[in-house]
């Protein structure tokens, strides 16, 4: 592991009018580790991937991505430099393959590829995520658990460095996130660092080396599952119920 | 690229357009056939805006006046050749199109299609109080600069070639940028923009040059068109009229597709002809092109390329 940080947040702020959506947060994602991300609706989660990734510039504060000031960058500069991500609301390229979706991902992410390289990163990707049977069907006619695939496919034909997966379970059914826990497993095994936003408190505890638990825009704390699982504001301001509490701890 | 069929289809459809007038020296189906190599050329180059990066240019004419207008006037004021002024007239134009573009493609949607009806109007105003270009009463050129090219009668036959290059090149182009990466990053943009700006679409840059891109070979038609009727004014040069019946073309023939949008322009053309010299509808042209548009956005969306692939899907293998 390299000494410094792959992705680093320097007392990052985002307002809206008058919500403070993000404020004054810090941390750190070190190479080939998958970081969990939680905290109740509105706290600030989505807004965060928003801001790394470019959507939205911060309004303070500093963000480097693999020793580069990625602050205020356009979401197709960030992509260049090996950083994407899938959505929380799929957004499909609608009227082209699955296919052709993964070449975009792979023709203009890192590296730049020229279009024959990127046919085969494509190819790589919707093999990993399970996708071959449906490779030339378009994108539209998807279902949703499709849908969120193809959004995991097409970031990870860029090949990233960093992935920020937004809710990639949410809204699928119980062998279908098993599966998609199967593909994130092969992911960070191929060596790529991971930052996930997850509802699935099951699913976010066993997969996550570290958690950084968000409330109103502020890291409330941070730490092993297990410690934040156990963390008596974490309990308050989050999972509220101490039996859902209980349960978590028993399984880390 | 030229390992597929298709670059073989477009070569075949410049070897007709050249080839037949000159059966029986047709001068008839020359004619006509003039108009149709604008209406493709026009269309084609619209398609790269609205069937690749999905954005509707109602002022794609702004392209074909304003270069019919820097090549006649380039031939009128300071005797360039033909040939240099049309070059100059694309690149005049292209590089215009290209500052435009990076300016007008920051709007989306109707917003954008309503700036780009204003630069049209913008244009226009423009070219009726420039004075050096004759203001509303427009430049006329003498039969005079025929001489070069072998007389009149020879000249309306080379002029004809280069209108049937323009359009092969049209063509070409079309194909070349659908089948490239920079196509491919057109396509996404226009499936869903922002979802092509996180994947890494460098998005303004891609616009303004499919912008730029579409701008060169209608203003190489426009420079032929003007030099060829050796007379050019505003009201003629930015008629919206032929902005429209571009988009109408595009999406009778299916936007988005090389051949679709050809053969859409090549049918357009035939019955604007019809109309236009029949006594009943002679009036009529534009309302049956409206309603012709209206009956394609509800029942066709995808045009007549869609109506063919979805009867015909080996076609998708040869056509693009």
């Amino acid at each position: 592991m390299s000494a410094a940080p792959l992705l680093e947040l320097d007392r990052v702020s985002k307002r809206f009018g008058g919500l403070q959506a993000v404020n004054n947060l810090s941390f750190t994602i070190n190479e080939g580790e998958i970081l969990g991300l939680i905290g109740p609706n509105g706290a600030g989660k989505s807004t965060l991937f928003n801001l790394i990734n470019g959507v939205f510039a911060p309004n303070t504060g500093k963000i480097t991505f693999d020793g580069v000031d990625i602050t205020g960058e356009k979401p197709f500069i960030v992509a260049r430099h090996g950083l994407a991500r899938t959505h929380q609301i799929v957004q499909p390229l609608t009227n082209m393959t699955v296919f052709e979706n993964c070449t975009v991902g792979a023709c203009f992410g890192k590296d730049n590829k020229p279009l024959q390289r990127a046919r085969g990163a494509a190819e790589a990707a919707i093999a990993l995520t399970g996708l071959d049977d449906r490779r030339d069907m378009l994108a539209l006619h998807l279902t949703i658990a499709g849908k969120k695939r193809l959004e995991l496919a097409r970031a990870l034909a860029a090949e990233p460095k960093l992935l920020l997966l937004d809710e990639v379970l949410a809204g699928l059914n119980p062998t279908e996130v098993e599966h998609m826990i199967g593909v994130i497993r092969k992911i960070r095994e191929s060596g790529v660092t991971i930052l996930i936003i997850e509802h699935l408190m099951q699913a976010i505890m066993s997969l996550s080396d570290r958690i950084v638990v968000l409330n109103y825009g502020e890291k409330l704390a941070e730490g092993l599952p297990a410690e934040v699982a156990s963390d008596t504001a974490v309990i308050e301001a989050y999972l509220g119920d101490p039996k859902l509490a209980a349960e978590l701890e028993g399984h880390a | 690229m030229l390992r597929r069929p298709f670059f073989y289809v477009i070569a075949l459809v410049i070897a007709a357009f050249a080839g037949l007038p000159l059966i029986g020296n047709n001068v008839e189906l020359r004619e006509s056939l003039v108009l149709a190599c604008v209406y493709i050329t026009l269309a084609s180059n619209l398609n790269l805006m609205l069937g690749y990066a999905g954005y509707i240019n109602f002022g794609s004419i702004v392209f074909f006046g304003l270069g019919g207008y820097i090549c006649v006037w380039l031939i009128y004021a300071h005797d360039w050749p033909l040939a240099v002024s049309l070059l100059a007239a694309g690149v005049g134009v292209s590089a215009l199109a290209l500052i435009f573009g990076l300016g007008i493609l920051r709007l989306r949607g109707a917003f954008f299609a309503l700036s780009t009806i204003g630069i049209v109007e913008g244009v226009q105003a423009f070219a009726e109080n420039f004075t050096p270009w004759g203001g509303s009463s427009g430049i006329y050129i003498s039969p005079q600069v025929f001489q070069p090219l072998g007389g009149p009668a020879r000249a309306l036959w080379v002029i004809y070639f280069a209108f049937v290059a323009v359009m092969g090149a049209s063509l070409y182009l079309s194909y070349a940028i659908k089948t490239s990466k920079f196509g491919l990053g057109l396509l996404a943009i226009g499936q869903n923009e922002d979802a092509a700006a996180i994947l890494g679409v460098p998005t303004p840059r891609y616009k303004a040059l499919a912008y730029s891109a579409s701008a060169f070979l209608p203003a190489i038609a426009g420079g032929l068109y003007f030099f060829k009727s050796a007379f050019i004014q505003p009201s003629d040069a930015f008629d919206l009229t032929l902005s429209t019946e571009a988009i109408v073309i595009c999406m009778l023939g299916g936007q988005g597709t090389v051949s679709g949008v050809a053969l859409g322009a090549f049918l357009y053309e035939q019955l604007r002809g019809y109309l236009l010299t029949s006594s009943t509808f002679a009036n009529f042209q534009l309302t049956i092109a409206g309603v012709l548009l209206l009956l394609i956005v509800l029942f066709f969306p995808s045009g007549l390329m869609g109506f063919i692939y979805s009867r015909l899907p080996i076609a998708k293998k040869v056509l693009e």
